[in-house]
């Protein structure tokens, strides 16, 4: 995993016949990329276009099914993986079958909402019937006495009902016969139908409506309103009117025969058809399940049987066919320690086609750049994403994954550093490891991430605790788990200027290490003194620890860089770069920030009295602006020589670097020019690249390094930065919230503890542990990526996408 | 005395990331995942030892004291002994 893997280019001959076993069988093993044969047919010309858009066809036609299985809540039956592929007879009679159960099932549909519809309408005239019952007996009443009804005599009918009355005016034109028109509209259509029928006719009509309360009918139509009417009215040139104004605003008109005994014959026939209708429509309804049920056991078999070959209809698209139509030509990218494996799967796929020939590997070579491949497991899987999200990197290029694994979650808990929350980082990430199954079920994109990133949580949060324990920081709080070096008691008299006057003339007081006994001489064990958390100069102290460690952290991890880059130069065997690029920049960087980490190192192992002691920030720029003063105080004897050596080396690389190379490609070039007109040779071959564009890459290369040293180490710092943030938002909620409240008096003090509590939790929870992970998390993630990487990393390389049925 | 706790607790510290860094590394049985484990017991060891070399390190000759509120003095005059 160190480098990516050797690659070859393999061009396989097999069968026509054994075409698909074959594929299959490379499919499964899921090792092997093909290359596209034919990068200039559009996808339209290619051959196996038509079986492909087959296989798409019934794709469509398998989702469409399972639309309808889902809809009838009947279960499906689980994928089980079949290991065997079909041949194309095997899916012709799969396609078969496939159609026609889709049209049977449309078939199914489409008389089922037939029948519903005339169900529906069945049921309107039943409701019609009950409704206009008493219509038909009031108009015979106001046919044979020709009074004008008023509202008050004519009592409502039935009970339960709601009927509308109208006044309206019949032409006393003598006893005539009124035609009707009885019919059923939506209940919300109604007042305008009303208005309409009132603006043509002028009162020329009787029209008696009621709401249908039939619930069966309700429930069938989804709680549609609807009312039946009734219009009496004369003549025939009205009623054709009439009708078609039934017509636009949709109202289904029924024929109602007038006299009684012909309504109770139609009554009878209509709840007969009613009963038979219902009847037919469960059975359809039954029927359409059991056909679904047959086709859920085999639809997710049938799913992944078609997405195989539609993969292996693709696949064959790329590869060539001869002219005898016999031979498939396909070419592969395939890893050289798996040839064997290879081979193996082809043998096994043409045997079990049952075809004589062997397929025949043949490894060609290329110039091409092979594609990138890294050998992964469920643990490095998440690093390698995250070293790809940047770039893949170039073709046997030093991957820096294994490196990442540690350093990321490394440089993670340096700028999170609590140990409490590192213990939840590190159960939340124990628990996504052991529910991953269940997790991975959910389908959602932010359980993805979380899913893939659970071995990085773990490590982050093992590191956390670390860095919790040495920063002494656990939720803000410290331990004491060795004894503190520093002792109170040494400050009082007789050997210290205390007294208790002091105590009491002062709030606060500073220890002074120059008093014998105050420190104790030798350091806390492990890590940070726990007297510091209850210093008020606490920050002093903790921040110029920790810019120093940052500086330190940075400028080991960018010459473990520059030392992953001598590799790379090794392999490469680019010995000249070696010598032009690597080590003047290892100089450059050792003279300057090498000799920082040892003025660092020099000022901590030395004792110094404090107010001789200078300040490391002072002495770097003094160093590279050659400003010494007379008075200046020196760490060591000599050290104004070695800055001023220091200094000069490094300036002296920066024209190595800028000049040396492109001179002695300028040098190279004109050798060959002189070799091809001494030799006679026809056309020297145009420069690739010319000289101006060579110096202008080199100088930026030069200015990029020298500039970046100093902008990368500063960058580090980001370290101290995000661990004090860290620190002081702890504090911040510790002081504010628990602090106080667990000060308070006992009773109505523990409700409020309690719900402080939770307060407490859940900003620690949100604020601390989601959002400061997350910011460290990708401040750490940047830091690898700019300061890290580009010391030796090219990135520019392409992955490999091997055939595989398992990621289908 | 004081400066015994001191090398003590160097050597225990240097001894035990060295035995992570280095012994361990040798008993790791072969495999395709041995390089990468390698790789992460070394790592680890030389970022966990320098983390803390560094802790110990910048307290070793400090330059000033904590600054203390009265009621730590008299709270640490008489528990811390």
């Amino acid at each position: 995993m160190f480098r990516s893997e050797e690659m070859c280019l393999v061009q396989l001959f097999f069968q026509t016949e054994s075409a698909h076993t074959c594929i299959n069988e490379l499919g499964l093993l899921g090792l092997v990329q093909f290359r596209d044969l034919n990068p200039g047919a559009a996808a339209f010309q290619r051959r196996f276009v038509k079986e492909v858009r087959k296989c798409e066809e019934m794709e469509r036609i398998l989702r469409f099914l399972e639309a309808e299985i889902t809809r009838s809540n009947i279960p499906v039956s689980a994928a089980v993986d079949s290991v065997g592929v079909s041949c194309p007879r095997e899916l012709l009679e799969l396609e078969c079958k496939i159609r026609k159960l889709e049209e049977e099932l449309k078939e199914i549909n489409g008389n089922h909402d037939v029948l519903k519809r005339n169900f529906i309408e069945l049921l309107e005239i039943r409701s019609l019937l009950k409704v206009s019952t008493d219509f038909f007996e009031e108009a015979e009443s106001q046919l044979s006495c020709s009074e004008l009804p008023s509202e008050e005599s004519v009592s409502a009918a039935a009970s339960s009902r709601t009927l509308g009355r109208r006044n309206s005016s019949i032409s006393t034109n003598g006893p005539q016969k009124l035609a009707f028109i009885a019919g059923v509209i939506k209940q919300d259509r109604f007042p305008a139908f009303e208005k309409v029928l009132w603006r043509l006719f002028h009162e020329n009509f009787i029209l008696r409506h009621a709401e249908i309360q039939d619930t069966e009918q309700q429930t069938e139509d989804r709680r549609m309103k609807k009312d039946a009417f009734v219009i009496f009215v004369q003549g025939d040139q009205v009623q054709g009117k009439i009708k078609k104004i039934c017509n636009g605003f949709r109202a289904n008109l029924y024929p109602c025969p007038n006299n009684l005994h012909a309504r109770e014959e139609m009554r009878m026939n209509v709840h007969t058809r009613i009963e038979d209708l219902r009847m037919i429509l469960r059975r359809t309804e039954e029927f359409k399940v059991t056909v679904l049920t047959k086709a859920a056991a085999t639809i997710h078999q049938w799913a992944t049987k078609v997405k195989k070959m539609k993969a292996i209809y693709y696949t064959l698209n790329l590869c060539n066919i001869d002219i005898t139509q016999k031979l498939i030509v396909a070419e592969i990218w395939c890893p050289v320690s798996d040839l064997n494996s290879v081979q193996n799967a082809l043998t096994k796929g043409s045997e079990q086609s049952g075809s004589t020939v062997s397929p025949v590997l043949n490894r060609i070579q290329t110039q091409q750049i092979p594609p990138t491949f890294n050998r992964t497991n469920e643990f490095t899987k998440g690093f390698q994403t995250i070293v790809d999200a940047y770039g893949v990197s170039n073709y046997r290029e030093i991957n820096p994954a294994p490196y990442t694994i540690i350093t990321f979650p490394f440089l993670f808990a340096v700028m999170f550093g609590d140990c409490g929350h590192g213990l939840i980082l590190t159960l939340l990430a124990i628990w996504v490891i052991k529910q991953q199954e269940q997790l991975s079920r959910w389908k959602s994109e932010f359980v993805d991430v979380l899913v893939g990133g659970r071995f990085i949580i773990l490590l982050m949060g093992l590191f956390s605790i670390y860095t919790g324990l040495i920063y002494n920081d656990c939720l803000s709080k410290s331990f004491s788990i060795c004894r503190s070096s520093w002792r109170v008691r040494h400050m009082f008299q007789p050997s210290g200027p205390w007294s208790n006057k002091t105590l009491h003339a002062f709030g606060h007081l500073h220890l002074d290490p120059e008093i014998p006994g105050v420190y104790s001489g030798s350091p806390y064990m492990f890590g940070i003194d726990p007297v510091w958390n209850l210093a008020s100069n606490k920050l002093s102290f903790l921040n110029s620890y920790k810019m120093k460690m940052s500086v330190i952290l940075g400028v080991i991890h960018m010459l473990f860089g520059m030392a992953l880059s001598l590799v790379n130069y090794l392999h490469f065997r680019n010995f000249q770069n070696i010598l032009l690029r690597f080590v003047p920049e290892l100089v450059f960087m050792l003279s300057l920030f090498g000799y920082l980490l040892f003025l660092i190192l020099f000022k901590w192992t030395v004792r110094l009295r404090s107010e001789t002691a200078p300040s490391i920030l002072l002495i770097f720029i003094n160093m590279m602006l050659f400003s010494y003063q007379t008075d200046d105080k020196f760490l060591y004897s000599g050290q104004k020589a070695l800055q001023m050596f220091l200094v000069l080396q490094a300036l002296l690389m920066v024209p190595v670097m800028l000049l040396i190379k492109p001179l002695l490609i300028y040098r190279h070039r004109v050798q060959l020019q002189q070799q091809a007109t001494a030799g006679d040779k026809a056309g020297n071959q145009t420069d690739e690249v010319s000289m101006g564009d060579i110096f202008a890459y080199q100088a930026i290369h030069t200015i990029e390094h020298c500039l970046g040293c100093i902008s990368n180490t500063a960058s580090y710092l980001r370290l101290w930065a995000l661990s004090l943030a860290h620190a002081e938002l702890s504090e911040v909620l510790w002081r504010m919230l628990l602090r106080g409240t667990l000060g308070c008096h006992p009773g109505l003090g523990s409700l409020l503890l309690a719900l402080v509590f939770s307060c407490f939790a859940l900003l620690t929870f949100a604020v601390l542990i989601v959002m400061e992970g997350l910011s460290a998390f990708l401040h750490a993630l940047r830091l690898h990526w700019i300061e890290f990487q580009n010391k030796f990393y090219q990135g520019a390389g392409f992955k490999f996408t091997p055939l595989s049925f398992t990621s289908l | 005395m004081a400066e015994l706790s001191f090398v003590i607790s160097i050597c225990v510290m240097t001894v035990f990331w060295g035995v992570v860094g280095g012994v361990l590394p040798i008993f790791i049985p072969k495999g395709p995942n041995r390089g990468v484990i390698v790789t992460m017991l070394i790592l680890t060891a030389v970022c966990c030892y320098l983390f803390w070399l560094i802790a110990i390190l910048a307290q070793l000759n400090p330059l000033f004291g904590p600054v203390l509120s009265t009621d730590t003095i008299w709270y640490l005059y008489y528990h811390w002994d």
